[in-house]
């Protein structure tokens, strides 16, 4: 059954579904891929053994987790993604996947991921699962996002999670090491995300999300970011000053920091938006590295 | 917004893509929790 307008055909009988590239697209790929880094650097740095099966399924289920959560998040923001130039043409918001769809795809890999971790590798770690997922969805996508300008702040707890996953996975418990892993990961995620929103004030204005620099001002953005940089260099050197990563990893720690700090210093004084564009870009290769690095330090028993 | 909307035949293609990537996710958890199977009785044992 179709009914022609011109030169839009509109079929009724058969059911509107996407391609399967649609489907990865609600994963958030890129997202993922940070984040099944993250947490893989937590697995190989938690203490003890784990079967290389057994870690391959965490790191699994941790990737699942974190692409059901991006499945969510867009099926629950599909109103400020149609009008935000970044997300305009993300599955949902065209229309190649309808909304229940996304929504039921990004439940059954939650709950897939969740049980196959407990059930493959230990209750504990599908429980930090479980609750970042949560964290995400709930607190970060449905309460925070639209109300507050410390959206990010308290909402990048659940970026900051999967190191703690996977320590989980082999510990299956928490310490002061993998809460210091947690600890950069939040520090980090404000000067990211709001370098991004420097340069993209424009589609969030739109989109009526809070973004700092929509509600402060790009002014009081740019000295938050260098407040974050400062308090973000230190804490990048933790693992060092816990004992979990020798002084190589400490200085290339120290060093990566110092780059971020003058990369906010940077943005403070431009009146543009190319060290934004930069520091967002290098933020990226900042944790990239910093995590590297880490697993670098075990790799060659470095911290001794 | 992308309006374009598929013909019968677009939609029918898709879908035997989806099929196609269903059967192979379902077939890869077979062997994913036949391998966990093995490797957690090694485990206990």
């Amino acid at each position: 059954m179709t009914e022609k307008s011109g030169n839009m055909t509109m079929t009724a009988a058969v059911p509107a579904g996407g391609d399967v590239a649609d489907y990865i697209a609600l994963l958030k790929p890129r997202v993922m891929s940070l984040v099944v880094f993250t947490g893989f650097a937590g697995l190989y740095l938690a203490p003890g053994s784990i079967h290389p099966v057994i870690a391959a399924v965490a790191v699994l289920c941790i990737a699942v987790g974190a692409g059901a959560s991006g499945a969510i998040n867009m099926w629950y923001d599909r109103d400020i993604d149609a009008v935000m130039e970044r997300t305009a043409e993300r599955p949902v918001p065209t229309g190649r996947v309808e909304p229940r769809a996304a929504l039921a795809f990004g439940v059954a890999l939650s709950v897939w991921s969740v049980m196959v971790m407990g059930v493959a590798v230990n209750w504990a770690a599908a429980a930090l699962l479980a609750f970042t997922i949560a964290f995400y969805v709930f607190i970060y996508t449905m309460w925070l996002k639209r109300r507050t300008p410390q959206n990010i702040v308290i909402g990048g707890a659940a970026g900051a999670f999967p190191p703690m996953v996977g320590w989980a996975a082999v510990s299956g418990d928490i310490t002061l090491s993998s809460i210091v892993l947690f600890a950069i990961i939040f520090m980090w995620t404000p000067p990211h995300f709001w370098a991004l929103a420097l340069y993209r004030r424009g589609d969030y204005a739109k989109a009526g999300v809070p973004m700092m620099p929509v509600v402060a001002g790009e002014k009081e953005t740019k000295r938050q970011i260098v407040l974050y940089s400062i308090l973000l260099a230190p804490l990048g050197m933790a693992p060092t000053f816990v004992g979990m990563s020798s002084w190589y990893y400490g200085g290339v720690a120290g060093a990566l920091g110092l780059v971020f700090v003058g990369l906010s210093i940077a943005i403070y004084r431009e009146t543009g938006d190319r060290y934004a564009r930069r520091t967002f870009a290098f933020s990226i290769l900042y944790l990239f590295l910093l995590f590297a690095a880490l697993i670098v330090d075990k790799a060659f028993g470095l911290a001794g | 917004m992308d309006m374009t909307v598929d013909t019968p035949e677009e939609q029918r293609a898709k879908q035997k893509r989806r099929n196609r990537a269903l059967l192979i996710v379902l077939m890869g958890m077979v062997v994913l929790f036949y391998v966990i199977s093995i490797v957690r009785m090694g485990i206990v044992e």
